[in-house]
């Protein structure tokens, strides 16, 4: 994985400096808490209901065991034991004091980590395809343009006020695991007739209260223009997004107003301007970075044989285990959602202990997903066995990857100031409601939002609930047929909200439904999709007979 | 009239007051003009040989329209003094002269040691812009 050189460290400690000084001029009272805001949120810490919360970046998810290892002890050292993984593969710690901020920084930089740009109006985290240098379906590692994108983005002069948040991803396979096309940029990594690799641009997706899958702008960007053709993308966007409404400053708004027709004029009339700048790293920068995401030293011998004979380690196999490029490996997921559990929470002890399992297991690398779970990427099948035990035992062995528990769910009212209900009890219900039944329903992703903002990607779930505020009452949408994937599509709300325990009852209901209808194979979104919403709208809000 | 707290150029000052973009076109001597946040920049190219002053305002620091707009200036070859106006605070001033200001007149006056710790801050940058400095990538590989 990618090591910092001289400048990447130099760059990364003179941002504590720069934020230690920030917050002393900040509690010196030379800077007004509205000036101090977007220059404290550009570095991760936003002022909560409780607290301020602090977001550490993990570019594209990927972390070594000195990585998360730092990240368990700054939980117990800084906040009360535990941390919480994020939708944008990064980590959040949410009781932190103000006056600690910089010393966490200069923690986190001695293992070349950082919390810049992890909110603010800026270009944030590029976040990335978890089983990248993995997978065996992607035609490259994506991460080493990810990481060029990472240092194109850190202290971006022209794009550091823009009219919003800014987030990218990066994939290089067919199959999106990192839902590229709901990113103001998406990247996918492709190679053309003549056979050469470049980038297919997908401009102006998101979520929150407009959600919109980003158009094809480009099919072929050469890779040695990749950062010249984003900074046109951006340059558009920062002068003409709109800045008269928060809710409507987004790319994809401007994306959508002038159509993605003119859009692509201007990104393309400014390109052919920024091409003469010389802005472009060279091809040699690449190189140097790609040299840093070589393959693990495989053990070539490595036997395909798995002993299945344990019923509940054959259950997490098939339930979170990946296929791997290399015979004799598989990508291990593991899920941070426990019948019950705070979706994406793992205490300081889990942490560290996934850091040594990582170094022992699996070449000192894992990933945070967007899905809030943690993947051992390269786990040789031998060991599979002995590493399921060790997680077992910690309360990380649940095999529910990508079933009813492995629930999204944002932080909601319990932290969140923006929120209008709480997300994490609604997720802790229906994962208890499931926990014996997740698995004869079968893959189906459920996302919970605890407001319209969408942190919790209600709009891209098979099964989406919004919260809402309805007269001073938490109350539930329930949406469906959303998707993330290649065949990414957006939910669709069915009706009138429900309370806490009614939204429960109607995805049990729209589950119900689904087991007594499935063909074949089936997966919940598949049913959903051949029969529509109609027979699902009804079984929901079916008047309950009078004896029944 | 706000003075000029930062000025890094040897030439004088202009003189003129700078006018609008929009009344910029029809008065042929004006040497100065200023440009508000939703002005398009590139209305002035055909005549950068002769102003000597463009004053880039931001009303509120958080509309980073201007930060484009002096940037496009500096890469079609303007060499006059760019000045950034109005709600110019401390830690914008380093991002400023990135993207090509060379004159500050922050409504109200900045701590002189803050402002000057900030702009000399990092030694090193990723992303080359019109200040001529090399970016770390060009270091990397001579």
């Amino acid at each position: 994985m990618y090591q910092y050189d001289k400048y990447d460290q130099a760059l990364v400690d003179a941002r504590v400096a720069d934020f230690r000084d920030q917050v002393r001029r900040r509690l010196d009272g030379s800077m007004t808490e509205e000036q101090f805001r977007p220059l404290r949120l550009m570095n991760g810490l936003y002022l909560q209901l409780h607290a301020y919360m602090l977001r550490v970046a993990v570019p594209y998810g990927t972390l070594s065991s000195a990585q998360m290892r730092m990240l368990g002890d700054i939980a117990d050292k800084y906040d009360r034991g535990y941390g919480h993984f994020t939708t944008r593969q990064n980590i959040q710690y949410n009781w932190i004091k103000l006056d600690d901020a910089p010393d966490i920084l200069a923690d986190l930089a001695k293992v070349e980590m950082h919390a810049i740009q992890t909110s603010g109006n800026c270009i944030r985290n590029t976040t990335s395809d978890q089983y990248a240098g993995a997978a065996a379906d992607e035609i490259v590692d994506p991460r080493p343009y990810a990481e060029l994108i990472r240092q194109w983005s850190t202290f971006h002069p022209e794009f550091s006020y823009l009219p919003r948040k800014f987030k990218m991803a990066v994939i290089a396979s067919n199959t999106d695991r990192a839902a590229m096309r709901l990113h103001d940029i998406g990247i996918q990594i492709v190679r053309n007739d003549a056979g050469e690799l470049g980038c297919a641009f997908y401009v102006g997706g998101g979520m929150g209260r407009t959600p919109m899958i980003a158009p094809l702008v480009r099919d072929f960007v050469p890779l040695d223009q990749m950062i010249t053709y984003s900074e046109a993308c951006l340059r558009v966007y920062n002068r003409h997004g709109r800045r008269d409404n928060k809710y409507k400053a987004r790319i994809k708004i401007l994306v959508h107003e002038l159509g993605k027709e003119e859009y692509t004029r201007q990104v393309e009339e400014e390109f052919a301007h920024l091409l003469t700048q010389n802005i472009e790293p060279p091809l040699a920068e690449l190189e140097r970075i790609k040299a840093q995401f070589t393959d693990p030293a495989y053990d070539l011998t490595a036997s395909d044989d798995l002993d299945r004979s344990d019923p509940d380690f054959a259950l997490w196999v098939d339930n979170n285990c990946l296929a791997h490029k290399q015979s004799g490996y598989l990508s291990a997921t593991i899920s941070l959602k426990p019948v019950g559990g705070i979706p994406g929470d793992a205490t300081s002890d889990q942490i560290r202990l996934m850091a040594d399992l990582a170094k022992e297991y699996s070449f000192d690398e894992l990933r945070v997903t967007h899905a809030q779970n943690i993947v051992l990427p390269h786990v040789r099948k031998a060991d599979l066995y002995t590493l399921w035990k060790a997680l077992d035992e910690a309360g990380l062995g649940t095999a529910n990857l990508d079933l009813v528990g492995d629930i999204i769910a944002c932080p909601g009212l319990d932290y969140c100031s923006l929120a209008n209900a709480r997300s994490i009890p609604v997720a802790q219900k229906i994962s208890e409601r499931f926990a014996g039944k997740q698995q004869e329903i079968g893959e189906l992703k459920l996302k919970i939002s605890g407001c319209i903002n969408a942190c919790g990607h209600h709009h891209a779930g098979h099964i989406g609930i919004l919260g809402v505020d309805r007269k001073g009452v938490e109350n539930y949408q329930l949406l469906l047929g959303g998707c993330e994937g290649a065949d990414t599509s957006l939910g669709q709300i069915t009706g009138p909200g429900f309370d806490e325990d009614g939204i429960v009852d109607a995805v049990e209901k729209a589950t119900n439904l689904y087991l007594a209808n499935k063909q074949g194979d089936e997966r919940f979104l598949d049913t959903y999709r051949r029969l529509g919403m109609a027979p699902f709208k009804e079984a929901i809000y079916a008047k309950e007979s009078a004896n029944g | 009239m706000v003075e000029t707290q930062f000025r890094y150029r040897a030439d004088e000052p202009a003189g003129d007051p700078a006018v609008t973009v929009d009344s910029f076109g029809d008065q042929t001597n004006a040497a100065a003009v200023r440009i508000e946040p939703g002005d398009d920049a590139r209305v002035l190219l055909p005549y950068l040989d002769r102003l000597k002053l463009v004053e880039v305002n931001f009303p509120a620091y958080t509309d980073g329209r201007g930060y484009s707009a002096a940037r496009i200036l500096r890469e079609a070859g303007y060499v006059g003094e760019l000045r950034a106006v109005g709600d110019v605070l401390v830690d914008q001033l380093a991002y400023m002269r990135r993207c090509g200001f060379d004159s500050f007149a922050p409504e109200h006056p900045l701590n002189t040691a803050d402002a000057e710790a900030a702009m000399a801050r990092y030694a090193d940058v990723y992303q080359p812009t019109v200040d001529g400095r090399a970016p770390v990538w060009a270091k990397r590989h001579g």
